[in-house]
């Protein structure tokens, strides 16, 4: 996993609620093999018409937040399906993180484990955030990991929860099945143990 | 709370018994019961070769196809694209190759994996369940902790046997009351989910309680459990009863003999103590939920059958206005228009959400007599190849055929359109199947979720329709 400790990027907005993941990527590419550069198929049937030309009229295709490299959004981000292609994709693509009031389940798990940071902050500062990303194109917010702190280029300052081991594993780029692998004797004991429970 | 005598819930007793440690953080290993598999895990068995860990209990997991499996016939040629085939091929070779059990194409056991655990009798009360699914939420209705993971999480699962998890809250959603006719177990689900939202229980399981609860068949509670994913649940659960214990008793996979009345005594410690905490608690009144229709692009977007396709002028902000007026342009509507004005070309009768036997039985009461309207085409698709055979011997498939719909082999099939079949673009579908999302039966694809009578309904008709009215007619 790529570590991740810094960001200084700009701000995707997508003021709607409930993206669920065959939006960030359409189930008709799950069958692409991992080497596959997903970010080609992130919002596709957002980002392209059927011929493949891209629509203007989605954010995404719209100069200054080409580069952008964090989506801001509204709650429920990344519900629906578990499939950790749209984690993908949006890493493949280049963003490193995402702030939402709520995302799903899965795919916050997901994102933890593929270097994508999903920051959770309350519904008002991502409402300000959300509308200041519109209303400047190309605004950019700077991400701070180590002191979980987002900062935007209005100079406003967001303290964001994060729990210390998930941290540890995103800024160290840790992979958890070692990490657990370390822990194998208490599977072992527990399995004799809950083996005889059954 | 760590006092053992303190009431605790269904939830609590399972996460207990399966904790293996935890950590500072308050993040707990879980050790999972059973694992179950499908063909869309390549990514994951790939991740393990690449770390070169072999999967620790290859006992403990089960395969069968069904995201990628042709549902027009039993020949994996007959899928196009190579890529989809492959992905079915690399389950029976990965599974092979780790020496665990595989129900293929060929094997009557075959099945959406959210229907052929239970009927296996493979998802068991007490039990931890994941699968590299979302719906693996559908397994809590035999009293099991079951929820859907990341291909990460399932390499992990595979490798360890065991899971991280952040321990959620929870939710007891309580439905007293009697369900009235005509009303089924996707009409209580679709109405749970309109009322708390898509995302109102991110972060929580949920258990479902209450007399009309109790009340439903095996087969309605998998449908309710199937869709918490939908109201952003990790789990939903059901404590398991006498109607789970006779529904499990003889399966397959289920204990037998000694083991079988060792396991009914745990088994029927397991539900909630009477005075267990939630987190939160939401009351609904049974002879309140009517058949629902879904009109747009969240499974949130649910109204009853009577309704009109909502006002986007009337929203409480402008952007909620403007994901309105993108979603009715997306599907085709106009504000105020009756619900049972809308016109359907395509039904879709299946998935893990209504593929089971009862489903189709309720479906062919309607369809019983009658033709499909003239322009659509409707396929009913059952959920395992079991599931096919028995609604064969009660010749529900003769039902079915004579009114024109298409017949089909197992799958996931057009649920989520990865096998080829789909719904075409600007294509309207009544459907049976948990998503509405944008383009989720395939590229432009415009879904209403409803119960499997209510799709019958709409199949011949030929327009979105209560199915009081059929009944009535008799």
């Amino acid at each position: 996993m790529e570590p991740f400790l810094h960001l200084d990027a700009v701000a995707l907005p997508i003021p709607r609620s409930n993206v669920d993941t065959d939006q960030i990527v359409p189930a008709r590419y799950l069958q692409k093999p991992r080497s596959d550069d997903f970010g080609q198929f992130l919002f596709r049937d957002l980002r392209f018409d059927k011929q493949g030309r891209e629509i203007s009229g989605f954010i995404l295709n719209q100069p200054p937040y080409r580069q952008a490299r964090v989506v801001v959004a509204q709650s429920n981000f990344g519900c629906g399906s578990s499939r950790e292609h749209a984690v993908w994709a949006l890493h493949d693509y280049g963003f490193r993180a995402v702030i939402a009031p709520s995302f799903g389940d899965i795919f916050f798990s997901n994102a933890l484990k593929n270097g994508l940071l999903p920051i959770v902050l309350p519904a008002e500062a991502t409402a300000m955030l959300l509308e200041k990303a519109q209303a400047v194109p190309g605004m950019r917010v700077v991400i701070d990991l180590p002191s979980q702190i987002v900062t935007a280029a209005d100079g406003s300052i967001h303290a964001f929860q994060i729990d210390a081991f998930s941290k540890k594993c995103l800024i160290e780029g840790l992979n958890e099945i070692d990490y657990t692998l370390q822990n194998a004797d208490h599977i072992t004991a527990f399995e004799r143990r809950h083996a005889a429970n059954i | 709370m760590s006092n053992e005598s303190a009431p605790r819930t269904l939830f609590e007793k399972i996460w207990s018994r399966h904790q293996i440690l935890r950590r500072e953080d308050g993040q707990s290993l879980l050790y999972v019961d059973r694992h179950m598999v499908q063909d869309g895990s390549a990514p994951a068995f790939e991740m393990l070769r690449q770390q070169r860990r072999a999967p620790r209990s290859p006992q403990r997991t089960f395969a069968t196809p069904d995201h990628y499996v042709p549902t027009g016939n039993r020949d994996l040629n007959s899928v196009a694209d190579p890529e989809k085939r492959a992905m079915v091929n690399a389950l029976k070779n990965d599974t092979a190759k780790a020496g665990i059990r595989f129900f293929g194409l060929e094997d009557p056991r075959q099945g959406i994996v959210h229907v052929v655990g239970p009927e296996q009798g493979l998802s068991l009360p007490g039990s931890l369940i994941v699968c590299g699914d979302s719906h693996t939420s559908t397994h809590g209705a035999l009293g099991a902790l079951a929820f859907g993971i990341g291909a990460s999480e399932v390499a992990h699962v595979l490798a360890t046997q065991s899971i991280w998890q952040r321990k959620p809250g929870t939710i007891r959603v309580t439905i007293d009351g009697r369900i009235k006719e005509g009303v089924s177990a996707k009409d209580i689900i679709l109405a749970i989910i309109s009322r708390i939202g898509a995302a109102g229980a991110t972060g929580h399981i949920i258990e479902y309680a209450g007399s009309a609860i109790t009340a439903l068949s095996m087969e309605g509670r998998l449908t309710v459990c199937n869709m918490s994913i939908e109201a952003g649940a990790r789990a939903g659960m059901i404590a398991p009863d006498d109607t789970t214990f006779t529904w499990l008793a003889g399966r397959p996979f289920a204990p037998s003999g000694t083991d079988w009345d060792t396991s009914l005594a745990r088994w029927r410690g397991l539900a909630s103590d009477p005075g267990a905490e939630f987190d939160q608690e939401v009351r609904m009144r049974a002879d309140e939920i009517v058949p629902m229709v879904t009109w747009g692009n969240s499974p949130e977007d649910a109204l009853p059958i009577s309704g009109r396709v909502p006002d986007p002028s009337l929203a409480s902000n402008a952007d909620s206005q403007a994901a309105m007026n993108s979603t009715l342009a997306y599907m085709g509507l106009e504000p105020g228009m009756l619900l049972t004005d809308i016109f359907v070309d395509q039904v879709f009768i299946g998935s893990c959400t209504n593929g089971r036997i009862e489903d189709l039985r309720s479906a062919a009461v309607v369809a019983k007599g009658r033709h499909i309207a003239n322009g659509v085409q409707a396929w009913v698709v059952p959920g395992s190849n079991l599931v096919k055979l028995q609604a064969e011997q009660e010749g529900l498939d003769k039902i079915f055929i004579d009114a024109g719909f298409d017949w089909r082999y197992a799958g996931c099939s057009m649920c989520l359109a990865t096998n080829g079949d789909h719904v075409g673009p600007q294509k309207r579908c009544a459907s049976t199947s948990n998503r509405n999302f944008v383009g989720r039966q395939g590229p432009g694809s415009r879904t209403h979720l409803m119960s499997p009578a209510m799709a019958a309904a709409a199949a011949v008709t030929g327009h979105l329709t209560d199915v009081r009215q059929l009944m009535e007619r008799g």
